[in-house]
């Protein structure tokens, strides 16, 4: 019996999700312009409301080149569906509407993107949503941190600023020990260095304004399921398990085994909340994701190149890169991402923060902004922009250092990058 | 729902309404190692447009107590258990895979118990190669990976597809990967050891439906066509360009002529 082969990740990344229109015979996926969808009769119009035919009503639901998007990152990441979103944090607020209220608690790294951060710690607790930050590293803070009332546990595959490798399968078995999912932002990694899925995970999320889309035009956001979390077993979820009186009455997790979540969070939470992506988004980031195995390859090519020529600059004092061995999660990151740990990196100047002001000031080809995984090389220095008011013991406190910077390494020829490097590097000794 | 049948629980999904038994009652009956939300689509409109619903969990499937039925009749016999337990005298039958030849030895076999038959992504023989039988035994990650990969006609949708959002392929693993160790073995060795097929094709009384997937490459639609050619007043319906998962890859067409031949 010849083993089927099935389609591999590269074509995937191209053809996943989308066919020629057989109508027009469009080869690229159109732009759907249109905020609504016309019904057959009225027996079709009701029947799409009631969830008994399937289709598009209305854009802020569904859209058909979003659901292109969609399918495409769904069958990247190995899960069973995806919804689009306005952006990253819009796909993170949906994650944990959807199964937290006021009164649940989640449990989180403590090494998380300023945005999650935030929402996190200032805004979810106004409506009643509680964190406990930990140490990622610690798994026996994670464990610890669980209360009767956690509905999830939430990292990043790579975690900001060090890049602390996220030791999915270790804490997803802690989470599910607790019948409870873990949510995974994979944004840095992308489901071409890591399908956090494969290990553990049961949630997963983009801010595919980074390196799915990676040209730095459209901002989104994509959460994917997994369909691995059995909600009914798990006893904690009346949201997915018990009927929703906003829709019909409708048991999600008894209309579908291993998508309840996934649909819940459409029928109420872009219903309801309505962080839904454009269309000219999703065609954008499509876009990108055709190319995602190209790019990825070459972005972890040039950061080698420059992680290992910043090694060897005197002015250099650390570099948190989880392929040198100095890195803690080195071992980790041999086993979890043997592709690659991605393309975004800080180091430390021995010059501090003037030093730090210096060396941005110096370079010519990465723009100094605050975004990561463009196409273009990108840099940003903490202690003069994001955290400028910090004094250097708050910035120690948050593992960043007065001369911190941060590379996000695009694709230019390396070369001209380690000489723009140099040129920083020779700036900052001024 | 959840009934008692034989000392084990039986679950039924009912559509998203309250069961009525006075209603023109449907049973919908999942294939090997799937559970009831295949049907979702379909069994929820029939149950919102003036039906009786029963989508079945299989004994050791989904929320079904007990362990699997080991064989075609067994699991037919359990099907009329099922309609006395729900207090149906009759009911039409719809069967995808496996469960469409358990619909139609139940349909032969009952036929005052069952007034119309429809069978989706059938044929007979159901044959499942040595190889294979001998992977669910032996090595069942990768032969629901296989089973999964066969399942399909494509890997992408035309645009417009009805299922926003929803990789169905990977939902269709998903699910199979959800049933409990054992049971795809034991369905797929049900499968294989059904002989008597034709026999009780040509027994069936009631009307019969059989919708065939043109590219369905687990049973393929020329076995389904020989199939309809032993059923006496029986109607085929096949979809272009959709494989064994009909009701993910081509669920309105597969409820339009559900709907069709309800009506007729």
């Amino acid at each position: 019996m010849a083993a089927p082969r099935p389609l591999q990740f590269d074509t995937l990344s191209l053809h996943a999700g989308q066919r020629p229109d057989p109508v027009t015979g469009a080869r690229a996926t159109p732009i759907y312009f249109t905020t609504s969808f016309v019904f057959r009769d009225a027996d079709h119009a009701a029947a799409m409301f009631n969830m008994e035919r399937g289709g598009h009503v209305y854009s802020r639901i569904s859209n058909p080149t979003n659901a292109v998007l969609e399918e495409r990152i769904a069958a990247l990441e190995g899960g069973v569906g995806a919804i689009a979103t306005a952006s990253g944090q819009a796909a993170l607020h949906l994650a944990i509407a959807t199964i937290a209220g006021a009164g649940s608690h989640v449990v989180a790294s403590r090494a998380l993107y300023g945005g999650s951060h935030n929402l996190l710690s200032y805004t979810l607790p106004r409506f009643g949503v509680e964190t406990s930050f930990v140490d990622p590293r610690d798994l026996g803070a994670w464990k610890k941190a669980i209360r009767p009332n956690t509905r999830l546990l939430f990292g990043e595959t790579l975690g900001n600023p060090g890049l602390d490798v996220l030791d999915i399968p270790s804490v997803s078995a802690i989470a599910h020990e607790a019948r409870l999912p873990l949510l995974v932002d994979s944004t840095f990694t992308t489901p071409y260095l890591l399908k956090p899925f494969d290990h553990g995970a049961d949630l997963v999320y983009h801010s595919a304004t980074k390196f799915l889309g990676g040209h730095g035009v459209a901002i989104g956001g994509v959460l994917v399921d997994g369909g691995t979390f059995d909600w009914e077993a798990s006893g904690k979820f009346p949201e997915l398990t018990e009927p929703y009186a906003g829709f019909h009455g409708m048991d999600f997790q008894e209309e579908s085994t291993v998508a309840a979540f996934l649909l819940r969070a459409r029928r109420e939470g872009l219903r309801d909340f309505g962080a839904c992506m454009s269309p000219a988004s999703a065609f954008q980031i499509l876009q990108g994701v055709e190319t995602l195995p190209l790019r990825m390859e070459r972005h972890v090519e040039n950061t080698r190149k420059a992680v290992e020529f910043l090694a060897r600059q005197p002015g250099v004092q650390s570099i948190a890169y989880p392929e040198l061995d100095s890195h803690p999660d080195h071992a980790l990151a041999r086993k979890l991402l043997p592709r690659g740990c991605g393309a975004v990196f800080s180091f430390d100047l021995k010059e501090g923060r003037d030093g730090g002001r210096r060396f941005i000031e110096g370079l010519r080809i990465f723009s100094h902004l605050a975004n990561v995984g463009d196409a273009k090389s990108l840099v940003i220095h903490p202690a003069s922009t994001t955290h400028f008011r910090m004094s250097d013991a708050a910035l120690a406190q948050a593992g960043i250092g007065p001369g911190t910077v941060r590379l996000s390494v695009g694709l230019e020829d390396p070369e001209d990058l380690l000489e723009d490097l140099s040129r920083g590097l020779r700036a900052a000794k001024a | 729902m959840d009934l008692r049948i034989g000392g084990e629980s039986a679950y039924a999904y009912t559509g998203g309404k309250a069961f009525d038994p006075r209603l023109p009652a449907i049973v919908f009956i999942h294939g090997g190692e799937l559970d009831h939300c295949v049907w979702i689509l379909q069994s929820r409109y029939l149950a919102h447009h003036g039906h009786a619903v029963l989508a079945v969990d299989l004994p050791g499937h989904g929320r079904s107590g007990g362990a699997p039925l080991a064989n075609i009749g067994a699991m037919a016999d359990w099907i009329v258990a099922l309609l006395d337990a729900a207090k149906l005298d009759s009911a039409a039958l719809v069967g995808h895979s496996m469960g469409s030849l358990v619909a139609l030895d139940c349909a032969a076999r009952y036929p005052e118990r069952v007034n119309r038959v429809a069978l989706v992504g059938t044929g007979f023989p159901m044959r499942v190669s040595p190889d294979l039988l001998e992977a669910t035994k032996a090595s069942e990650p990768e032969a629901l990976r296989m089973i999964n990969f066969w399942s399909h006609a494509a890997h992408a949708h035309y645009p417009g597809n009805p299922g926003p959002g929803f990789w169905v392929a990977g939902g269709n693993l998903r699910l199979l990967q959800r049933q409990k160790p054992g049971v795809l073995h034991a369905d797929f060795a049900a499968c294989e050891s059904y002989r008597s097929g034709l026999e009780r094709a040509a027994q069936v009384k009631c009307p019969a439906l059989l919708v065939l997937g043109r590219l369905d490459a687990m049973t393929p639609a020329r076995v389904g066509r020989d199939l309809a050619g032993a059923i006496p007043n029986s109607m085929l319906k096949t979809l272009n360009d959709s494989g064994h998962n009909l009701m993910g890859e081509k669920p309105d067409e597969v409820l339009d002529a559900l709907v069709e031949f309800l009506r007729a």
